[in-house]
């Protein structure tokens, strides 16, 4: 086995050392219970050669329509950005890739130096104070912010407004539930999917950002309205980089901003990994959940950055502590900041402006079909339309035909029979004006061919 | 045996003050700057294509504030982050023999693999008969857990192990509902020894810990368990092999308690590298198991994650996994994403993330998985038990052991050698830095004083274990010789000497402030 380094001399010598006879591995295995010490497990194959791994696994990757292999307009919280071929080079880096926590951090630097920028390019993202170190996704991040706000207004109820992404409620729904107290969901109507009040009983208003149709709309009034109440207003983000191109969401009154921050330098992945970003007011910092790293000194007085605050977590306070979280996505958000690192703020502009313009590129030459209409006034890179056909049949009729045409909206909510005829459709700077063309003529095609 | 020739260490002179430089630099150690510092808003390392300019249709919420984000060229980029690289200790730079945390080798074919377009490159929500091949690996990556557990069904989506946690103890509560009994069992008892996301999973499920000790041999006894059950105990979180590096000897026993009281057993799975291929948890009673994808089956912990923590359920919890799941309809592989799609029996107790889970992980463990075989899971756990053996037997005699035998995969040490030297537990550590390596888990668990948890793993050589060893015989005869000295003022040759870790909480700095604003 290739990556087994003993030989069996070094197997007998170092068993003799340790006092057993050098043929009997089990002896250190005694106390395991009496017959459930296995010898085999014959269902399950043999040690494979690296050549006959990659056969296999090469095959099964064949049978997968890769984005970047035909036109491509699904978006729905998952982006199909470019990635620079510097991002992948970096996280790649051994010292980077095979490290561990940064437990200690003077042989860490290089890990708490990254999440360091990576923390303040992501307060500066999203208009905020402070920002952890980094979560799993944008949707579990949403649900321990809902926590969070529990914790910080000891109020019992989150509302959920209707523009927030279907799986990202589920999730919040879930922890909720589970947490002991109760999630108002509000209608998905699109026209009032920025909409929801609150009441004394309410810790926090969730609200998407553009929201789940792609629509985007100014929150300040719906911050007061949270605000007059008691509660925090959270704003979920699915598409980082429109960052690039809207009005922060700490500027229209955010309290938590959480994003999924896969587009920026992270791929598709069928889902995950992903990158959670969490921001907040530094008065809530005791409260938030992950992990912090900080600025000091060392002995010599040199600026050096430790994780920080570490007292809110499992580890210290254990079933006191603000989350059970003790991963984040450490190499994620390498990905995330080396890309933001190389963009810069004139960068980053470029990138949303060049999403935008491609949406907006798109929805007219979807407009123009017959009977396609484009239900989304004001968007990013994001937006939805209506077809005289149920959105999951002509999604698979384009497949069919070689165009991955957006997300069903029947896919995302199910239970709403007046979106059946809804598609979610995204475009972003790998859109060129040919997949455009071909979504269009396909598109014609399906409907009226 | 071979001895390996002993590691003499020089004697050290007063405390060595870092050389002066008029860069602060120190040959290849170089201060990296931040890119706050370095990096300008003007500047860009990507190129664009041009696009037509168009109307706007943002509604009005155009971004017109300064956001503040430095860009460097790509050539100044890359040397940042090599730098930066520089200063990091990995599993590719030498052991990392960090106890319960399980740092093996991560091969690259694992990696390649998962960077394969057909991987890497699709969408979640794509329709399901353009990623048939991506449902085939998750279907195969099922049965490898299935049969290496000895359990009933599988949920992929939990994107860490304190992730599975939850999803394991929620399909438990899920099925304390079905039965009438939340309200009743409220209660999880959990070992002083478990890891604190046990205790911390527990609370956030609305449950109450329960502390069980463990016994003077370190393991927990049936008498403890049944002493802490009764009518309101809805589950036990147990480790196993626990994290004092022993296997719990009454586990059978412990389920069947639990069991006969209604309760159920959550196998906290982070340590199953010791007895993969070997032993499984399904034949000893478990109703519950995370596994740390991560850990066993080596997928890069990339200084902190991304992890992944599928959690294998008893048939008395299948029901009860959340979504999204596979299911195969005809010949093809289906997803569930909705718990009112869910077949005839299932119960879904809700969605623990958006997507599918963390399919890069699958890929990189399945790969890991096919290249060892049973066979080679098998010999990898047994090679990692040897390995923490020889460690405990070529160490017992400087250090101290707390519990008279026995160690799977890792061994813990306590600090009584330590007693008298002026040495703390954290220096000891502090000095491996200085001699080349990273130092085991310190301080945990909380059941002995001064822990020190040692796992070598079955990545590493006997050769490269021996000079672990020596480098830990040598500290541990230096500080007893009274050079103290060596300790209180390490690391001395790390990129940083000791961090003032209080200032940092105490004047909370977590985001570059530009100096005038200081």
């Amino acid at each position: 086995m290739r990556y087994l380094p003993h030989t069996d001399a070094d197997r007998r010598a170092m068993l003799a050392a340790v006092g057993q006879s050098d043929i009997d591995i089990d002896a250190l295995f005694a106390a395991v219970p009496e017959g459930a010490l296995r010898r085999d497990l014959p269902d399950l194959p043999r040690a494979q050669s690296e050549l006959a791994v990659e056969r296999v696994l090469s095959r099964l990757a064949a049978r997968n329509v890769p984005a970047s292999s035909v036109p491509f307009f699904a978006g729905a919280g998952a982006y199909h950005h470019h990635v620079p071929a510097t991002v992948d080079h970096i996280i790649q880096r051994s010292e980077f890739m095979t490290a561990y926590t940064p437990y200690q951090p003077e042989i860490a630097q290089g890990t708490l130096q990254y999440l360091f920028e990576f923390q303040s390019q992501v307060a500066a993202l999203t208009g905020m104070e402070v920002a952890n170190a980094s979560m799993y996704d944008g949707s579990t991040a949403a649900g321990e912010a809902v926590l969070m706000a529990h914790r910080v207004t000891r109020r019992g109820k989150a509302v959920v407004a209707g523009g927030v992404h279907p799986h990202y409620r589920a999730v919040i729904e879930t922890v909720s539930r589970l947490g002991g107290f109760e999630v108002d969901v509000r209608a998905v109507d699109p026209a009032t999917s920025f909409e929801a009040d609150a009441d004394k009983d309410t810790s926090c208003i969730v609200v998407q950002m553009p929201d789940a149709f792609g629509r985007v709309a100014d929150l300040s009034a719906l911050a007061e309205k949270a605000h007059e109440a008691g509660a925090l207003l959270v704003v979920v983000v699915t598409e980082a980089v429109s960052f690039g191109a809207l009005k922060s969401p700490g500027a229209m009154g955010a309290d938590i901003v959480v994003a999924e921050g896969q587009s920026i330098g992270n791929g598709l992945n069928f889902g995950g990994p992903y990158l959670g970003l969490f921001a907040a007011r530094k008065k809530f910092v005791r409260q938030m959940p992950g992990r912090l790293c900080g600025e000091t000194v060392d002995h010599d007085g040199r600026r050096g950055f430790v994780l920080t605050l570490s007292t809110r977590e499992q580890h210290i306070r254990r079933e006191k502590a603000t989350s059970n979280i003790c991963t984040n996505s450490g190499l994620c958000a390498l990905a995330f900041t080396a890309h933001l690192t190389l963009l810069g703020e004139a960068g980053l502009r470029k990138l949303a402006r060049i999403n935008h313009a491609n949406a907006v590129a798109l929805a007219k030459a979807l407009d123009s079909v017959d009977d396609v209409n484009v239900m989304t006034p004001a968007f990013f890179n994001e937006f939805t339309i209506r077809t005289p056909k149920p959105g999951a049949a002509v999604i698979d009729a384009l497949a069919d035909r070689g165009i991955i045409g957006g997300v069903p909206a029947s896919r995302l909510w199910p239970d709403a029979p007046t979106l059946a005829n809804a598609i979610v459709v995204a475009a972003t700077e790998t859109t060129t004006p040919d997949d455009i063309a071909a979504f269009r003529a396909a598109l014609e095609e399906v409907l009226h061919g | 045996m071979v001895e390996m020739p002993k590691v003499i260490l020089p004697a050290v002179e007063a405390a060595a003050a870092p050389a002066p430089t008029f860069t602060g630099n120190r040959a290849l150690q170089i201060e990296e700057p931040l890119i706050f510092e370095i990096g300008s808003t003007e500047t860009t390392g990507v190129d664009f294509e041009e696009v037509a300019e168009t109307e706007t249709r943002l509604g009005g919420l155009e971004r017109d504030d300064a956001i503040g984000l430095p860009g460097l060229s790509e050539p100044e980029t890359m040397r940042h982050y090599v730098r930066l690289s520089q200063k990091n200790y990995s599993i590719d730079t030498g052991i990392f023999p960090l106890g319960s945390c399980t740092m093996k080798h991560n091969p690259r074919l694992n990696e390649k693999m998962a960077r394969l377009p057909g991987f890497a490159d699709i969408h979640p929500l794509q329709p399901e008969k353009t990623v048939q091949g991506a449902l085939a690996l998750m279907t195969e990556l099922s049965r490898w857990l299935l049969e290496l557990t000895g359990m009933h069904a599988v949920s992929l989506s939990p994107k860490a192990g304190a992730h599975g946690e939850f999803c394991g103890m929620a399909a438990i509560k899920a099925a304390l509902e079905a039965r009438g009994e939340a309200d009743a069992r409220r209660v999880v008892l959990v070992p002083v020894s478990a890891h604190g996301t046990n205790p911390a999973t527990a609370a956030h499920l609305g449950f109450t810990v329960r502390a069980v000790e463990a016994g003077p041999d370190g393991t927990v006894s049936v008498d403890a368990v049944r002493a802490a059950l009764g009518p309101d105990v809805a589950a036990m979180m147990l480790t196993n092999p626990n994290t004092c590096g022993l296997f719990e000897p009454h586990i059978r026993e412990i389920a069947d308690a639990l069991h006969e009281a209604g309760a159920y057993l959550y196998c906290d799975g982070a340590n199953f590298n010791a007895i993969a291929g070997k032993v499984r948890p399904g034949d000893l009673g478990a109703d519950a198991m995370h596994i740390n994808l991560h850990k066993t089956f080596s997928t890069p912990h990339g200084g902190g994650g991304p992890g992944a923590g599928p959690v294998v359920l008893s048939e008395a919890l299948a029901a009860y996994a959340p979504v999204p799941f596979l299911r195969r309809d005809g010949d093809a592989l289906r997803l569930v994403e909705h718990e009112a799609d869910a077949p005839d029996g299932a119960a879904p107790f809700g969605r623990l993330a958006a997507f599918h889970g963390q399919m890069g992980m699958f890929v990189r463990a399945l790969a890991y998985m096919m290249s060892h075989g049973a066979d080679g899971i098998r010999q990898a756990s047994e090679d990692a038990v040897l390995n923490a053996n020889y460690v405990r037997a070529r160490l017992a005699d400087v250090l101290t052991l707390p519990f008279p035998k026995g160690a799977m995969h890792e061994v813990l040490f306590d600090d009584g050698f330590l007693k008298g030297t002026g040495v703390s537990t954290l220096d000891f550590a502090k000095a491996l830095i200085d001699e080349g390596f990273h130092p085991m888990t310190v301080y945990f668990p909380l059941v002995v004083s001064g822990a020190m948890l040692i796992e070598p793993t079955e990545s590493e050589s006997k050769q490269g274990l021996d000079q672990f060893i020596e480098a830990v015989r040598s500290l541990a005869l230096a500080a007893k010789a009274g050079d103290a000295a060596r300790f209180t003022q390490a690391p001395r040759f790390a990129p940083r000497s000791r961090l003032d870790e209080t200032r940092a909480a105490r004047e909370l700095v977590l985001s570059y402030q530009e100096k005038a604003a200081k």
